[in-house]
């Protein structure tokens, strides 16, 4: 679906506006930057960014909240003057979360759009099934996936990941926590497809390296939709249970790890993906209080709220339990859209660094963005302070882990950036354009 | 004019037509044919077997994935060259429908059906089952580089297109032959009334074996094409999804016609194309399509055709 999502309608008429007002008004303007941009933006034709949504198939729920974040980032971005002085116009393509519907959508916002650079979508599959197209078409593509498989090298030097960490990174950096706080001898129950097997394996060598073990590991395959047959799996010694179960059937997953443990069981900790846009405080998931998260971004309000989060928070649309403001039932995909806002906010930066004009400064872009390296935190960065390696495309960032305490999501502890960091695996920037 | 020439006239006035579309057409619709084109010989493979011989396979991602992951897994893995490793994944195929077909046919009508949608199935979940190797449902990319057949870059649109123009000329061109052929046409009586054919003498079994192979065969080379074309190896063309989707377009197309396979990819793509700029439900736009197809047009577009004005379409 074509979306167009712009705000430049509005900042022309305050643009004329200022210009009418003569020079008594240029005064003003400098008092107001995001005005004075618009002045600017006045004889320029808008930079359009094609965005990749899952609006439909199994990531829609992403999608929508993806959109949500995308819109409000843009509005800010628009609002404070635009990139280099033009406004930022959304061309929304649906990649029905499917490869092959995806590599059409970058051909779309090549071909049809006119887009500058392409940039979202989540699922692994859309994003390496899109990338080649990315490159063979020369547009740059911005992911927020948070797949390993742009810093493992798979991809190619037109695909980044500067928004969001990736699984490697946020599963490697869990363990310290796990052996330390946990226990030390972990049951995995993952999805038996790549997603589960990431997490099979980095974690495996990550809990090791803080002393601890794998004492099973229960691959449970996509089609399944009852669980109860792989608890008795489970290892008596087992002292944490690591699960990271996605997809439709997690409720029942969760439900039917209730009935099993009963009121005795194990220390139990999850990646949230499974929970995402589900409320916590859900009917069937009370066996989760008590339990431990990781969450890429808290999607409850912590008593320690930054004014950077409090801002963030608000210009989504979210309320303290990380739902719609307009329908509580509504919750979002906290821990992850945040990417999205972050990824808008470097491609500003790299396309005012590299004084991007059009197509032709492409690959200036992309070199201005493999240049990046700190990212304080931020309005630009609300998740927190990030670590930009230029050569492996992916940013280092800090991690979430929360306890479930009456129904939400308390953070617990935080991660550094270090304890997430890995050695290179490619170094993108020797590849030419 | 013969009902021969009329027919070759026909087709070789499509492959120009297609030709013609490179030298005109929009960058975005020369892309879009590439794509159409591959398609439309997965759809070909089909037909072969729904359209001529009257067998409804609902798994036919089988046989594409198989082509698909014969020519990337050697090409990821044995390091081959791209034109042996495209014969991999068509002998991969060819070796996956003999396999199917010598256990599928033992069922028929409805079970058919079924042991099909069984296999492919499992087809599917052998490739999670081996995520080291293939990378589940991720999938797996295939660099540029390693995309260079017998020189010939396939990445750059010319490249791409003229591939898959070639590529979809042979299948054309070929497929015309063969139900032109006496054995075509012993396909079409198995269609038709089984029993009368076996009655006549023909090995009705070994000719419905034949038609799985062909079938599988030229579905698993759109597979392999694919993937060379469009640099990507994943699950998602092995799930049930990518199995429906030939058997719409052959419908809508017009189910035992030698154009119908194209007819159909394009009408569902441009239709796809155009709906999803106005609504998400476009899929639902589709679905509306092909009931009011179904109900109006039975035969499909090319059908029609047949019906009302050429009653020689092939």
């Amino acid at each position: 679906m074509t979306i167009k999502t712009s705000n430049h309608a509005v900042s022309r008429r305050k643009a004329l506006l200022g210009l009418g007002a003569g020079a008594s008004a240029l005064a003003t303007t400098g008092l107001m930057p995001g005005t004075m941009g618009f002045a600017q933006a006045q004889s320029s034709s808008p930079i359009k960014i094609g965005f990749q949504k899952h609006a439909t198939g199994i990531g829609a729920a992403y999608g929508r909240w993806y959109d949500a974040t995308t819109t409000a980032a843009v509005q800010r971005i628009n609002d404070s003057g635009g990139i280099n002085g033009r406004p930022v116009e959304i061309v929304t393509e649906d990649d029905g979360t499917d490869p092959s519907r995806g590599a059409e959508a970058l051909e779309k916002f090549e071909k049809q759009h006119s887009c500058d650079v392409a940039f979202g979508t989540l699922f692994s599959h859309v994003v390496i099934g899109s990338a080649p197209r990315a490159a063979e078409l020369k547009l740059p593509y911005f992911v927020v996936s948070e797949g390993h498989h742009v810093a493992s090298g798979m991809l190619n030097r037109y695909t980044l990941q500067p928004g969001i960490t990736d699984v490697k990174s946020q599963v490697v950096s869990m363990a310290p926590f796990i052996a330390g706080n946990l226990g030390k001898k972990v049951t995995m129950i993952f999805p038996d497809f790549a997603f589960g097997h990431d997490h099979r394996d980095f974690f495996t060598q990550a809990i090791e390296a803080q002393g601890g073990e794998v004492v099973a590991k229960i691959a449970i395959p996509p089609t399944e939709t009852s669980f109860t047959r792989y608890f008795p799996s489970i290892p008596r010694e087992t002292e944490v249970i690591y699960h990271v179960m996605v997809g439709p059937a997690v409720l029942t997953f969760v439900k039917e790890m209730g009935e099993f443990f009963g009121p005795s069981r194990p220390e139990i900790f999850g990646f949230i993906d499974s929970l995402e846009a589900v409320g916590i405080d859900s009917p069937g998931l009370e066996f989760l209080e008590g339990t431990y998260f990781w969450e890429g971004m808290p999607r409850h309000v912590q008593g320690n709220q930054s004014d950077v989060e409090k801002t963030y928070r608000a210009a989504v649309g979210c309320d303290d339990r990380g739902a719609s403001i307009d329908d509580p039932a509504d919750v979002s995909t906290y821990a992850h859209m945040f990417g999205c806002w972050e990824t808008l906010n470097v491609i500003k930066a790299g396309m005012e660094a590299a004084d991007y004009q059009g197509p032709q400064d492409r690959t200036k872009l992309i070199e201005a963005v493999e240049a990046m390296t700190d990212m304080p935190e931020s309005l630009d960065h609300p998740q927190g302070a990030k670590l930009f390696n230029g050569k492996t495309h992916q940013v280092f960032g800090q991690q979430f882990i929360s306890k479930v305490v009456d129904g939400k999501l308390a953070v617990e502890h935080v991660t550094t950036i270090e304890e997430g960091l890995y050695e290179d695996e490619v170094d993108y920037t020797t590849q030419p354009f | 004019m013969t009902v021969a020439r009329k027919i070759n006239a026909l087709h070789f006035g499509i492959l120009l037509f297609l030709l013609i579309c490179f030298f005109t057409l929009p960058a975005y619709h020369v892309g879009a044919l590439s794509r159409i084109m591959v398609l439309a010989i997965y759809a070909i493979g089909l037909n072969i077997l729904f359209g001529y011989t009257g067998l409804l396979s609902l798994g036919h991602a089988m046989f594409f994935a198989a082509g698909m992951y014969g020519l990337g897994l050697s090409i990821k893995f044995l390091g081959v060259s791209v034109v042996l490793a495209f014969g991999i994944g068509i002998l991969s195929a060819a070796v996956l429908s003999a396999l199917v077909g010598l256990l599928a046919l033992r069922t028929a009508g409805v079970s058919f059906m079924i042991v099909t949608l069984m296999f492919a199935q499992t087809v599917y979940l052998v490739v999670l089952y081996f995520g080291e190797f293939t990378r589940g449902d991720e999938g797996f990319v295939l660099q540029q580089a390693e995309r260079m057949l017998a020189g010939f870059d396939v990445t750059t649109e010319a490249g791409r297109y003229f591939v898959a123009f070639g590529a979809f000329s042979i299948c054309l061109i070929g497929f015309s032959a063969l139900v032109q052929s006496s054995f075509g046409k012993r396909l079409v009586a198995i269609r038709e009334n089984e029993e009368r054919a076996r009655m006549l003498g023909y090995d009705v079994w070994r000719y419905k074996l034949l038609a799985v192979i062909i079938s599988g065969t030229v579905s698993g080379a759109a597979g392999a094409l694919y993937a060379l074309l469009f640099g990507y190896v994943g699950a998602t063309f092995a799930s049930v999804q990518y199995s429906i989707l030939p058997l719409l377009w052959v419908l809508l197309g017009g189910a035992g016609t030698t154009i119908g396979p194209l007819i159909g990819v394009a009408f569902m793509f441009y239709l796809i194309d155009a709906s999803s700029a106005y609504t998400s439900a476009y899929m639902l736009i589709a679905g509306l399509a092909l009931v009011v197809l179904t109900m109006f047009a039975p035969r499909g577009i090319a059908g029609i055709l047949r019906t009302k004005v050429s009653p020689w379409l092939p």
